[in-house]
């Protein structure tokens, strides 16, 4: 069992979660996620990403969104509850290393595993520009965390009610067009990821994208995470989940995640009026 | 095959019985007593239930059967099993309706008999030798070992006599089992008879491996596989579940950080092979090891009550002809599917299943297609699949496998309507351990290379099962399993 240590909510639907996870900790790096289960007998299993850890208190950080059946029973337990499973640190961690100037743009909740990322990136000695994109305001998560180490943030938001009006690929076109940028990191909603690998194409900056696909096991053992990359098939648990961007077939991958889209809307109808 | 009902197995069985009147049976007399066939739930029933299948033989079938043994001298059947069981020892038990000797026959040799009872090939291995089928010259003829070991096994469980085996006084030293399938159950239990301490990581939250993830309840009862894992924690063995060793824990920290001073690897097989076809990645094709753990695992076949969701289609084809092809194909069934397809290379003679799956699959309505190779995978627009096309095959020469090799014939291309696609054509070796463990030995198909003592090239470490054998059965990973035990022991002593 994992306990979880605090609860805060970041912003609609929005949580933080500090669980006690002392072995996932030990070998966990940036760019790792983990699975976790909130019911033990009929749960189902979904992959999380980690937005921090710490080794001393044993614990690791988790942000996610309540988008469906699994995290609404995750968004309704507190401090102090138990979760019967958590796997990890799962797929291989980001190459950190000194490249130059690396640009960072994280959409949505995909800002929260892209923060550590970030910060190891600074850590090793790269200049670090942060492009933060929300939908609106509210929705802006980790910008002081980000602010404390970046070079540069730019926060954008769809409805310009923060930062800069508009999509992430904006800002990030722009740097492109500036040059000097030796490495994107995009991610986000598959859509977003999509268009930040299209936007870099061009300038032939090399785009790392991590992928967040439906898993079961999250150890190489089903193959329901696998993706199209360059023509070949890869299984984003085991092979990823970052990959170059300028090589997945996205549309494959948008298709896929959509595979259980009726199953999903059911189940979610069912929590909500559950939850009455 | 009519359908016999149970019922009506036990009167005949019966009828048997008292016509042989407990005379003194001579060879020509016990080759006259018919087989006694498995009584299971009619194919109609079953196919909607996810219930087991097999029922079991009555106590008469068992006596019955039990008479068929020639108690040969020669013992053949013996060599045949990968464990050594005394066959003829617990089967003459039963004939003299010694059961608890029977049972005491089986734990000599064997830790999981309920098990493998029920899913070894027996008809490959000991049911092959034997004795009286060679004599009926019909190997199908031959004694039913499996039905019988099961039917000990069941007994000894439902009377709560399966007791725990003698453990030898704690020696003090500790040896990690990494994953808690047949290979790593049975050899945690050799290590903790000798007296170690003994730790088994399993990387999912379940314990059983294949046998739970894998294996469908109507074949396997989820709660058999549970009650041997007990045992097991209660011979003193600890489990830890969602630990993935080269993730959560590398081989190097536990023989390092944690100090182990063994390690055993049975991480079973666990990298589905795909066959690179186009439409491959479309929307309802799923790998058998994803569908069936979706399933079994995370019992999405219980809709109601399961998280996880389980695509569902009128029209599935199941390509490969092995176990896990029948298990996938009679899983579809169960779900709703109006029409099962099995789609397979070769010719009905080849199927590497067991002929009992093999049976029960054509019972409950699976339609076979043999001679016919996958070419693509057809989808619409919104990427999930409307159509397989496939291409005849004929028979050519035989390859390294024995088998005569497929030989696909062009322009024979023909697509048939489908939803669901399931890939059942085996493992690869899961690359996780091998990544984070450069020292250790692999072949060129990731496998790890062990001896026939089931030690690695690194000290300390042995493996065993599918992560050395390739994709095999349940039986020959606890044969390695015991190996690699019996190997430790003796490293340890």
């Amino acid at each position: 069992m994992y306990k979880i240590i605090e609860k805060t909510q970041l912003a609609d639907k929005i949580y933080r979660m500090e669980i006690e996870a002392p072995d996932i900790v030990k070998n966990r790096k940036p760019g790792q996620f983990i699975i976790l289960q909130v019911e033990e007998t009929y749960g189902e299993r979904i992959p999380l990403t980690m937005a921090d850890a710490n080794p001393e208190k044993g614990t690791i950080t988790i942000i996610f969104q309540t988008v469906g059946q699994t995290t609404l029973l995750l968004e309704k337990k507190e401090a102090g509850d138990l979760l019967p499973h958590l796997l990890g640190p799962l797929g291989k961690p980001t190459h950190i290393r000194k490249v130059g100037t690396v640009v960072c743009v994280g959409g949505g909740i995909g800002i929260a595993p892209l923060y550590p990322i970030a910060r190891a990136m600074k850590e090793i000695g790269n200049r670090v520009i942060v492009i933060n994109g929300a939908r609106s305001r509210d929705l802006v998560i980790l910008k002081d965390e980000i602010d404390a180490f970046a070079d540069e943030q730019i926060v954008c938001t769809d409805d310009g009610s923060f930062g800069r009006k508009g999509v992430v690929t904006i800002p990030l076109k722009e740097l492109c067009e500036q040059g000097n940028i030796d490495e994107v990191i995009a991610i986000g909603p598959p859509i977003m990821m999509k268009f930040c690998a299209a936007t870099t194409l061009p300038y032939k900056v090399p785009t790392v994208v991590s992928l967040n696909t439906i898993m079961v096991d999250g150890t190489g053992m089903c193959g329901g995470c696998r993706v199209t990359v360059g023509g070949q098939t890869k299984f984003v648990c085991v092979d990823g989940p970052e990959f170059d961007g300028h090589q997945v077939d996205f549309e494959n991958m948008m298709l896929r995640l959509g595979a259980y889209k009726e199953h999903e809307e059911k189940a979610a109808h069912k929590c909500k009026i559950n939850s009455r | 095959m009519s359908f016999k009902s149970e019922d009506l197995l036990r009167q005949e069985a019966i009828q048997i019985l008292t016509g042989l009147n407990g005379t003194e049976l001579k060879i020509k007399d016990k080759m006259k007593i018919p087989l006694q066939e498995m009584p299971s739930q009619d194919p109609e029933i079953r196919r909607n239930n996810m219930q087991e299948v097999a029922l079991g033989y009555t106590k008469e079938q068992a006596r019955v059967e039990a008479l068929r043994c020639l108690d040969c001298k020669t013992k053949p059947c013996i060599k045949g099993c990968p464990v050594a069981i005394d066959i003829p020892g617990f089967i003459m038990a039963i004939a003299k309706d010694d059961l608890h000797k029977s049972m005491a026959v089986l734990n000599e040799a064997t830790l999981l008999p309920a098990i493998c009872g029920r899913v070894c090939p027996q008809e490959k291995q000991c049911q092959a030798f034997c004795t009286l089928g060679k004599s009926l010259k019909d190997p199908g003829k031959a004694v039913s070992i499996g039905r019988l070991e099961r039917y000990i096994a069941d007994w000894a469980r439902r009377n709560s006599l399966d007791t725990l085996p003698e453990i030898a006084p704690e020696t003090g030293k500790k040896v990690a089992v990494i994953g808690s399938g047949p290979a790593g159950l049975s050899c945690a239990a050799d290590l903790r008879r000798a007296g170690h301490k003994v730790t088994i990581y399993e990387a999912l939250h379940k314990t059983g491996g294949v046998m739970v993830y894998g294996i469908p309840e109507f074949r396997l009862p989820k709660a058999i596989v549970e009650k041997e894992i007990n045992r097991l924690e209660r011979m003193g063995v600890e489990i830890r579940t969602d630990c993935l060793v080269s993730k959560t824990k590398t081989i190097d920290d536990l023989l390092n950080k944690d100090k182990y001073d063994a390690l055993f690897i049975g991480s079973g097989a666990g990298l589905p092979r795909f066959l690179k076809l186009e439409g491959e990645n479309l929307i309802g094709v799923f790998s058998a090891n994803e569908y069936l753990t979706r399933s079994n695992l995370m019992r999405a076949y219980d809709d109601q009550k399961a998280a996880t969701p389980l695509y569902r289609g009128d029209k599935v084809a199941v390509l490969g002809g092995g176990n896990v092809a029948m298990d996938s194909a009679r899983t579809a069934i169960r779900l709703g599917s109006k029409e099962v397809h099995l789609i397979y290379r070769r010719s009905e003679a080849e199927l590497p299943a067991r002929l009992e799956e093999i049976e029960h699959a054509k019972e409950e309505g699976v339609i076979f297609h043999f001679l016919k190779a996958p070419k693509s995978i057809k989808g619409n627009e919104k990427g999930r699949v409307i159509g397989l096309e496939t291409l005849d095959c004929i028979l050519g020469e035989p390859d390294d496998s024995g088998r005569r090799r497929p030989v696909i014939q062009e322009d024979s291309a023909r697509i048939m309507d489908m939803d669901v696609v399931i890939i059942a054509i085996g493992n690869d070796s899961n690359p996780l351990i091998k990544q984070t463990t450069p020292d250790l030995e692999t072949n060129k198909w990731g496998n790890i290379i062990a001896d026939e003592n089931c030690k690695t090239s690194m000290e300390k470490v042995w493996a065993g099962g599918d992560i050395v054998l390739g994709a095999a059965t349940v039986i020959l990973a606890m044969g390695q399993g015991r190996t690699a035990a019996a190997s430790i022991n003796k490293y340890l002593s």
